[in-house]
C-alpha cells in the first residue's frame, strides 16, 4: 500500500512538471482564453489563429515543408495563469508568443527577452515596444493604442471640421493596464487639440455601468471613446443605447469592436464605430480555402460559424503575420527548422506588401507592415468601421489613415527610454 | 510501534516544549527541511520555480497570516487580497525610494506598514464580530484597491497604473527581475517563509497565541479572566496583517515582477485565502501550508492530467478543473470540516497506536 502510494506521489510529481511532447514541428504556442469574463472575444480570434495554422498544415504543408502545430493554454485573460502556462510551453520550442491580454505581455516582457523567443502583442500590450532598440523582443506592428487614440481623435477632429477648441470628449475604460495605456497621448492630444478629455474607469470585467453612463448622461460629452474588452463593451453600448447616446459619436478601440459587442444592444448599437486595424467580413479569396480545406474537412477551431467576424480575422492575421515571419525566418537563417533566435530576426526583417496580401487571398485587407530593427511598431494605420445593425454588419467608413507621429514618436521615445533607464538596457545600434 | 512518544525522555524545559514531540515527526521535518533547502536547488527549473514552488510559498505565508487572525483568534476577514496589495506597494515604493536597501528588509518593512494598515482596519473589530466583521473588512479589500488604482503616487506615476521591479541583488545574488536564477529566488522566499513560519508556530504556541485562542473561543469569558480584547485583537490584526503584507511583497518581488492590483489582489484573491485555510484548518501552521498547497497545486497538476497527459482541449478541461476544485471543496468539507490539518492529525493518532489499535 505504501508502494502504491508513492508510485502515486511520484505520478503527481510528474504530472506537476508538465509534459514535453518532442519538438520537430514549428510551434505557435496559443496563450488563449475560452473562459471567463473574456472567453467569447478569446475563443473567436482563437479560433482564427488556429485555423490559419491548420490551413498551412493542410493546403501548404505547413511553413517550407515543416509542419505547423499549436499547442493551447487556457490563461482565463489571469495573469498568474498566463505565466504559468508560458514557463510550460516555452520549452517545447516556441517559436513566438502572442497572449491577447496586455497584462501578460507586461508580464512576459523581461521573461522572453532573457529567453530569447520574441512577442508579438499586435495592437495591444506596452506600447513603447515599437521601439525596436530598446524592446529587442517585443513586436507590437501593425499598431498600437497611442496610434488608435491619435487616429480616433482625427477623425472626430474630420467629423467637426477641424475645431476640437472646447469640446468634451470623454474615455470609457478598462480600470487595467490596457484601459490606462492611451490616456498618456489623449491627454497630449487634449492640450494640442484644445479639447477636454475626462476619464471614466470602469473596473473589471465591467458588468455594472450604471453610475459612469449616468456620468455621461450628466455631463454631456460630445464624444465618447471605448477602451474596454469582453463583456464589458455589450454592457456599455446597451447603455449607452439607453441613454440615447448618438451612437455614431461613440467610438471605441479595435478590441471593442466585434460582433459579441454591439449585438446585444440590438437596433441600439447601430452606427457605433469603431477603430480598426484591418479589413472586416468574410469578402476575401482566402475564405474559400477556409472553407474547403479547414471547415468543410472538420478540422477548424470552432464550429465553423465565426468565419469573417472580427475577432476571427484579428486572429488569423495575427496568424498570418507569424507565418510570414517564420517563412522569412527561414529564408534569412538558410534553416527549416527554425528557432526562437530566427524567429525573432524574422519578425525584424517582415515584410508585407499588397501584392503579398494579395498572394495570400487577402488583398487589401491591412496596410502594408515593414517592421525594421528600430521600429518594430509597423505603420501605426487604423481605419474607421461603423456597425449596420440592420444588415448585421460592420463596414470601413474611410481608407486606412495615419496617426499624428509629431505626438505619439516623442511620447514613445521618452516612456522607452524611461524602461531602458530603469532595466539598465543600452538601447541597441540600429544601423 | 515505531511513531510514539514513549521512551523518548524529555529531560529539560526546552525539550518539553519543543514544537515536535515525537522524534519521528522531528526526523521528518528536519528531512523536509534538508530536501527543500538543500536538494530542491539543485534540481529547480523555471517551471517549478514560477509555476509550482514560488506561488506556493508566497499563498501559504498569507494563508498563514489569515490563519493567524482567523483560525487562532475568530476574526473573519475578507481583506487579504487588499493587505497583499499594502505590502506589494509598500515594497515597490520602499525599493523605488531607497535602491541599495538590502530586499529582505525591504519586505520586514512591507509587513510592518502593512501591520499599521492592519491595525488601522481592525479597530471596528471591537465593536463588531463575525460575519458583520467580515463586511467591514470587504470594505478594507475594495478602498485599497480604489487607492492603489486613484492615486498616481502609489505607483510612481506609471503610464499605465502597474507597477514594476527591476533587477536587484541580494548580497550580489539577483533576485528578482528577468534573469534571476530559479535557485535564488526560490531559497529567498523559502528563507523568508520558513523564519515566519516558525515564528509563527512559536507565536501560537506562547501568551499571545493563547489569547488569541481565548478571545476566539469566548470574548467575554477571555475579557473576565483578563485578557484584555483591545490588545489581543489588535494584536492579532497586526501580525496577522503582517504576514500578509510580506506574502504581497513577495509576489510582487520576487514572483511577479510587475502588478496590476485589480487583477493580482482582487476580490477573488481574498475568498482564495479564506478558503486556504477553511481547506486546510482552522488554527492550524501546517494546515495553512496543506491549504496553499491545494488550492495553488491541484488546478495546475489537474490542468496538466487533463491537458497534458489526456490531451483534452484547453478550454474543455479549464471547465472541468473548476467543476472538480469545487466538488474537491465540498467532499473535503463534509468529509472533514476542520481540514486537511484534522485529517493530518487522525492519521498521527492512528500511527501511535497501530498495529495495535485495541
Amino acid at each position: 500500500m505504501k508502494a502504491s502510494r508513492l508510485k502515486g506521489a511520484a505520478l503527481a510529481a510528474a504530472m506537476l512538471m508538465g509534459t514535453m511532447p518532442a519538438h520537430a514541428d514549428l510551434t505557435f504556442p496559443m496563450l488563449s482564453y475560452r473562459t471567463g469574463p473574456y472567453g467569447p472575444n478569446g475563443t473567436e480570434f482563437a479560433d482564427g489563429y488556429a485555423d490559419y495554422f491548420t490551413l498551412l498544415n493542410e493546403r501548404d504543408g505547413g511553413i517550407g515543408g515543416v509542419m505547423t502545430k499549436t499547442p493551447e493554454c487556457e490563461t482565463a485573460y489571469n495573469t498568474q495563469k498566463g505565466v504559468e502556462c508560458y514557463e510550460s510551453t516555452k520549452g517545447d520550442g516556441a517559436l513566438v508568443y502572442q497572449p491577447l491580454s496586455t497584462g501578460i505581455t507586461y508580464q512576459l516582457i523581461p521573461k522572453v527577452t532573457s529567453d530569447d523567443i520574441p512577442l508579438h502583442s499586435m495592437g495591444y500590450g506596452r506600447t513603447s515596444a515599437a521601439n525596436g532598440k530598446v524592446f529587442s523582443h517585443i513586436f507590437n506592428y501593425p499598431g498600437n493604442y497611442w496610434d488608435a487614440a491619435s487616429i480616433i481623435v482625427k477623425h472626430i477632429n474630420d467629423q467637426e471640421s477641424g475645431d476640437l477648441k472646447g469640446k468634451k470628449i470623454s474615455l470609457v475604460y478598462h480600470n487595467s493596464a490596457y484601459g490606462k495605456e492611451p490616456i498618456r497621448t489623449l491627454e497630449e492630444l487634449a492640450k494640442k487639440h484644445g479639447f477636454e478629455l475626462t476619464l471614466i474607469p470602469v473596473d473589471h470585467p465591467g458588468q455594472e455601468q450604471k453610475s459612469q453612463w449616468l456620468q455621461i448622461r450628466r455631463d454631456r460629452p460630445d464624444y465618447v471613446m471605448m477602451w474596454g474588452w469582453g463583456v464589458m463593451n455589450q454592457v456599455a453600448i446597451k447603455e449607452a443605447a439607453n441613454i440615447r447616446f448618438p451612437m455614431d459619436h461613440f467610438i471605441g478601440v479595435w478590441w471593442s469592436a466585434s460582433e459579441n459587442d454591439v449585438l446585444p444592444a440590438g437596433a441600439g448599437a447601430d452606427g457605433y464605430k469603431a477603430i480598426a486595424m484591418h479589413g472586416v467580413g468574410s469578402d476575401y479569396p482566402i475564405y474559400a480555402d477556409l472553407k474547403k480545406y479547414v471547415v468543410d474537412a472538420g478540422k477548424a477551431a470552432g464550429d465553423g460559424t465565426k468565419l469573417g467576424t472580427v475577432l476571427y480575422n484579428r486572429g488569423m492575421y495575427a496568424a498570418m503575420l507569424a507565418a510570414e515571419a517564420a517563412a522569412k525566418a527561414q529564408a534569412l537563417s538558410g534553416n527549416k527548422d527554425i528557432t526562437s533566435a530566427d524567429m525573432r530576426n524574422g519578425m525584424e526583417a517582415l515584410e508585407v506588401s499588397n501584392a503579398r496580401l494579395a498572394e495570400l487571398g487577402l488583398p487589401g485587407f491591412a496596410p502594408e507592415i515593414k517592421v525594421t530593427c528600430a521600429n518594430h511598431g509597423g505603420p501605426g494605420l487604423g481605419a474607421i468601421q461603423q456597425w449596420d445593425a440592420s444588415a448585421g454588419k460592420w463596414s470601413l467608413i474611410t481608407d486606412f489613415v495615419a496617426s499624428d507621429r509629431s505626438v505619439l514618436d516623442p511620447l514613445i521615445a521618452e516612456d522607452s527610454a524611461a524602461y531602458a533607464a530603469e532595466n539598465k538596457i543600452t538601447p541597441r545600434d540600429c544601423n | 510501534m515505531f511513531y510514539r512518544e514513549a521512551g523518548d525522555f524529555k529531560t529539560t524545559y526546552a525539550k518539553d516544549q519543543q514544537i515536535f514531540p515525537i522524534a519521528l515527526d522531528r526526523w521528518a521535518f528536519r528531512l523536509l527541511l534538508a530536501f527543500a533547502f538543500l536538494v530542491v536547488p539543485f534540481i529547480i527549473n523555471d517551471y517549478w520555480e514560477k509555476s509550482v514552488l514560488l506561488p506556493f510559498l508566497v499563498w501559504s505565508m498569507a494563508a498563514l497570516g489569515l490563519n493567524i487572525l482567523t483560525g487562532y483568534c475568530g476574526q473573519l476577514s475578507l481583506g487579504s487580497g487588499g493587505f497583499m496589495a499594502v505590502g506589494a506597494y509598500a515594497s515597490f515604493k520602499l525599493s523605488a525610494a531607497f535602491p541599495e536597501l538590502n530586499l529582505f528588509i525591504v519586505i520586514v518593512l512591507a509587513g510592518g506598514i502593512t501591520a499599521l494598515v492592519g491595525i488601522f482596519f481592525g479597530v471596528p473589530s471591537l465593536r463588531i464580530k463575525g460575519f458583520y466583521l467580515a463586511v467591514a473588512t470587504l470594505a478594507s479589500q475594495f478602498f485599497l484597491i480604489w487607492l492603489f488604482n486613484k492615486v498616481p503616487w502609489f505607483y510612481n506615476d506609471s503610464a499605465t497604473g502597474m507597477i514594476f521591479i527591476s533587477q536587484r541583488d541580494f548580497f550580489g545574488i539577483q533576485i528578482t527581475g528577468a534573469g534571476a536564477q530559479p535557485w535564488a529566488t526560490y531559497l529567498f522566499s523559502l528563507s523568508v517563509v520558513t523564519i515566519f513560519a516558525f515564528m509563527a508556530k512559536n507565536l501560537t504556541r506562547g501568551r499571545i497565541g493563547r489569547s488569541w485562542m481565548a478571545i476566539r473561543d469566548m470574548d467575554i469569558a477571555a475579557e473576565i479572566i483578563g485578557v484584555p480584547p483591545l490588545m489581543t485583537k489588535l494584536t492579532a490584526f497586526a501580525v496577522s496583517s503582517f504576514y500578509i503584507g510580506i506574502s504581497g511583497a513577495l509576489m510582487f518581488l520576487i514572483y511577479l515582477g510587475s502588478i496590476e492590483p485589480t487583477e493580482a489582489f482582487g476580490i477573488d484573491k481574498s475568498f482564495l485565502v479564506l478558503f486556504m485555510i477553511i481547506i486546510g484548518g482552522l488554527g492550524s501552521i501546517l494546515g495553512s501550508f496543506l491549504g496553499a498547497a491545494f488550492m495553488v497545486l491541484v488546478p495546475v497538476l489537474l490542468k496538466n492530467i487533463m491537458v497534458g497527459a489526456l490531451g483534452w482541449p484547453a478550454d474543455l478541461a479549464a471547465h472541468i478543473e473548476l467543476l472538480l476544485i469545487g466538488a474537491l471543496i465540498m467532499i473535503f468539507l463534509v468529509l472533514e470540516p476542520h481540514g486537511l490539518a484534522q485529517i493530518w492529525r487522525i492519521t498521527k493518532e492512528k500511527l501511535r497506536l497501530w498495529p495495535f489499535p485495541h
